[in-house]
């Protein structure tokens, strides 16, 4: 999968299968922090993933 | 996951929506604090302390939304490579919905920008910036009935939770939707419509509303304690959610008990019952100089005092300041 991490503005292939919710287990994201969006909609954690989805996580936390 | 209220797919878990959906929940919510805690009446003239932030981006949306008229002030602090960018955000934002923004500097009220100023204090970065963006924020909202700031549920449990680990728990009194205990006619009242809003929630509502925003995060939040207790608090939450919502809910009931707690104290002649007067600048104060005039004292040479106090706050003076 195509994978942009907001936070860290990092982009990177990716080989995972999965849900939403095991990906950001295997990042070490806590799913508080972030919003995730695959295909540039917005998904829930049980949502499932594969190698050809565009994926952002999005950072809920900003500012000061 | 199907959104409860139909059969489309949620973009939005706990509660669980779809887009049409959340986006309702959401304004419901934000319209339905602002009217049980009375936050605004119909002929308020209401000013948003604006950052470009997703906070106070989609308060100032909702406020024009719902309220029809706002203004918009933010406050440039100075600071290298975050501040900027939020503010071509919030002009353009502000422009594109035709609400009016005001920009006040660090650097034209004190002589100098926030880095600058840290180079000479001690003091940890954000109760220096806080300090001096309250103190400008509402010496230049005077005349509006409130100022409507971008706290969401997060911002509130974390200083409810801050103000415990410090000892400091009677702070808290002046806490909720509605800001402060004293009035004060050079204090303009701080309301907060975004108050049972988690921070997740206000991100998703400006991401599905296509808000363009950028992402920014202020250099110096990793020295903050705030950002530690909002690091706990979040771990807390992924392993018990509704952690936040229960300390809020929980805040809310004993609050009218620390309010009442709080005017007592006034009453029996432990706090002041009116703020006073700056000496050095006339600005509201809890003590005889204000907090930003503290500061300013620390600084080192040339730096701007604020305003001279005048019930329009036009007057300006500068003074050399010597350490």
């Amino acid at each position: 999968m195509h994978l942009f991490i907001e936070r860290t503005n990092r982009k990177m292939e990716k080989k995972f299968r999965g849900n939403v919710r095991q990906l950001l287990r295997k990042l070490k994201l806590n799913p508080e922090t972030v919003l995730v969006a695959k295909n540039n909609a917005l998904v829930t954690e049980d949502e499932k993933l594969d190698n050809t989805d565009d994926v952002k996580i999005l950072s809920v936390i900003s500012g000061g | 996951m199907k959104c409860e209220k139909c059969s489309e797919k949620s973009v939005f878990s706990g509660p669980c929506y779809c887009k049409k959906h959340f986006i309702e929940y959401f304004e419901e919510k934000v319209l339905s604090t602002i009217k049980n805690f009375g936050l605004i009446s119909k002929n308020d003239n209401v000013a948003v302390a604006a950052s470009g932030g997703k906070d106070s981006t989609v308060l100032l949306y909702l406020l024009k939304k719902f309220h029809g008229s706002v203004d918009a002030i933010a406050i440039d602090e100075g600071i290298h490579g975050y501040r900027s960018s939020t503010l071509e955000d919030l002009r353009r934002f502000c422009a594109k919905h035709g609400i009016g923004l005001k920009v006040y500097s660090f650097r034209d009220e004190f002589g100098r920008e926030l880095d600058s100023m840290l180079d000479g204090l001690q003091a940890i970065p954000c109760a220096v910036c806080g300090t001096f963006r309250r103190y400008l924020m509402n010496k230049h909202a005077r005349g509006y009935d409130s100022i409507a700031t971008g706290h969401n549920m997060d911002d509130e449990v974390q200083s409810v939770l801050m103000n415990l680990l410090k000892n400091n728990a009677e702070m808290s009194a002046r806490l909720g939707p509605k800001s402060g205990v004293i009035e004060d006619g050079l204090f303009v009242p701080r309301i907060k419509p975004l108050y049972f809003c988690a921070e997740k929630e206000v991100m998703a509502y400006s991401l599905l509303m296509g808000f363009e925003l950028s992402f920014a995060e202020c250099p110096h939040v990793p020295r903050s304690f705030r950002s530690q207790v909002r690091d706990a608090l979040n771990d807390y939450e992924a392993g018990h959610p509704g952690t936040k919502k229960r300390i809020l809910e929980r805040f809310m009931a004993m609050l009218p008990a620390m309010k009442t707690h709080y005017e007592k104290k006034i009453s029996a002649g432990a706090i002041p019952s009116q703020l006073r007067r700056c000496a050095s600048c006339g600005e509201p104060a809890y003590g005889t100089v204000c907090r930003a005039c503290q500061f300013l004292e620390t600084l080192k040479p040339a730096v701007h005092r604020p305003n001279a106090n005048t019930e329009k706050g036009t007057a300006n003076r500068l003074l050399q300041v010597r350490l």
